[in-house]
């Protein structure tokens, strides 16, 4: 079984911390900005730029955790610890799981705040 | 909330990472602190020297300007050198703690910062640079404001360096007498209105007064900064004290109190300026035979009945301006040479 995208104490303790109205706002911002990060990976893991592609990855795990996207941020931090040679050397398919991870949990982001 | 006792506190927080930021940001606002923000090290360094803040929240991963270059950079730059940093990173591997630690990052937090834990951190740090501000604030109340700079840019050693400069002695004449005539808190009373005109008259030419025994007192020009007419500075100095208490008198007359006479000496050339003592308590002071002859000459104010007498190092540094006579060479004790000594006219004021 896979775990859910979002942990439910997590996400649940950013709310109480920082109210739902601004907890709201900074989902949006999330989503704004997550695909210009996927774009950074893709982008640096082409070009071959370590550090880029490291920093993008780094920045993903980051707000994963923020939100509790536990999963999102295991696959980002992969993708930091391992770096821009290894990855590349996974094939095409390398940023398959972080892809799929960040689509799960957007989706899942935007259910908790609308309902 | 922020600490009441010392306002609210101004927070740097510089993060690449919008969501970051925004959330840090508002974490802070919460726990009562006025915040801004920063997208990159540049931009918070450029915040840092145009605003006064109290505390850093830095991101280590950052495009243009990096969280180490911004600490290297405060480290090195005295007026940011005191703000208190706080690293907030989620960067992998124990070397970088060690690394922030050692470029001067007070504490650290690892990303997704804790609400709790970011709270006491805060606090923490802004109470040691209360502590801080109160201790700098201690030592310019009890140094000289140039000792005190001097301390805060160079550090404390003991020990000394050879400036060229002028040391000026000064007492009150007949102070024992005076003391024992009137009540103890009069006296008190007496010494402090005495201080804070000599203190006014030395400063307001420069020099600084790095002892002070009893009714006497120890002023030096040219250290720890050099001044470039030392000799000059400390006669005006010296002119400036004698009308004070000449001032002073009048008003002391008034009130049927005896009015009191001061004696000043005063020789210039080399000497070594530095810190005196232990590592536990020392104080700025000026040692060699300048300084000796300086307080030889206050000594002789007595014998030769003039207020103000110089040493010949001295005399050649006045010019014209000043009238100077000769008083003829005099034995001094602990001088093997007879010395030059020249009394300085004091300009009649009344």
């Amino acid at each position: 079984m896979t775990p859910p995208p979002i942990d439910a104490a997590t996400f649940a303790a950013l709310r109480e911390t920082t109210g739902a109205e601004f907890v709201q706002e900074l989902v949006e911002t999330f989503l704004q900005e997550a695909p210009s990060m996927l774009d950074d990976l893709r982008r640096s893991l082409a070009a071959m730029d370590a550090e880029r592609f490291r920093r993008a990855a780094h920045s993903l795990k980051s707000n994963g955790s923020t939100f509790g996207a536990l999963e999102l941020a295991a696959v980002a931090r992969d993708l930091e610890l391992s770096g821009a040679a290894q990855v590349s050397g996974r094939g095409p398919q390398a940023l398959a799981d972080v892809e799929a991870e960040y689509a799960r949990t957007a989706a899942a982001l935007k259910d908790l705040c609308n309902g | 909330m922020a600490d009441l006792r010392s306002g609210p506190a101004r927070l740097l927080v510089a993060d690449d990472n919008k969501v970051n930021r925004l959330l840090l940001t508002r974490n802070l606002e919460l726990q009562g602190h006025s915040v801004a923000s920063a997208e990159n090290g540049r931009v918070a360094l450029e915040m840092l020297r145009r605003e006064r803040f109290d505390l850093l929240l830095l991101d280590m991963e950052m495009p243009e300007v990096d969280g180490f270059q911004v600490l290297e950079q405060m480290k090195n730059d005295l007026a940011l050198r005191d703000i208190a940093v706080i690293v907030t990173s989620s960067l992998e591997g124990i070397d970088h703690v060690v690394r922030c630690i050692e470029l001067g990052a007070e504490d650290y937090l690892p990303k997704p910062v804790n609400a709790v834990l970011l709270k006491a951190r805060i606090g923490a740090s802004l109470e040691k640079k209360r502590l801080r501000d109160q201790q700098k604030a201690l030592v310019r109340r009890f140094a000289a404001p140039e000792v005190a700079q001097d301390l805060q840019d160079s550090g404390f050693t003991l020990g000394g360096k050879r400036v060229d400069a002028s040391v000026l002695f000064c007492d009150i004449r007949g102070f024992t007498t005076l003391a024992e005539s009137q009540p103890p808190e009069e006296t008190i009373e007496l010494l402090n209105t005495y201080y804070a005109l000599m203190f006014d008259a030395i400063s307001g030419h420069g020099g600084i007064v790095t002892m002070m025994m009893g009714d006497g007192l120890m002023a030096v020009f040219g250290a720890p900064l050099p001044l470039p007419d030392h000799g000059r500075s400390a006669v005006d100095a010296a002119l400036e004290m004698i009308e004070l208490i000449d001032l002073f008198d009048v008003e002391r007359v008034a009130a049927a109190k005896p009015p009191i006479a001061i004696g000043i000496g005063i020789a210039s050339g080399e000497m070594v300026a530095g810190y005196a003592g232990t590592n536990q308590r020392a104080a700025y002071t000026c040692i060699g035979d300048t300084v000796n002859l300086a307080a030889r000459l206050e000594q002789h104010t007595k014998v030769a009945a003039r207020p103000l007498l110089i040493d010949r190092a001295t005399r050649e540094r006045l010019g014209e301006q000043v009238e100077v006579e000769a008083l003829g060479p005099v034995q001094f004790k602990g001088k093997t040479a007879d010395v030059d000594v020249f009394a300085v006219r004091v300009p009649e004021t009344r």
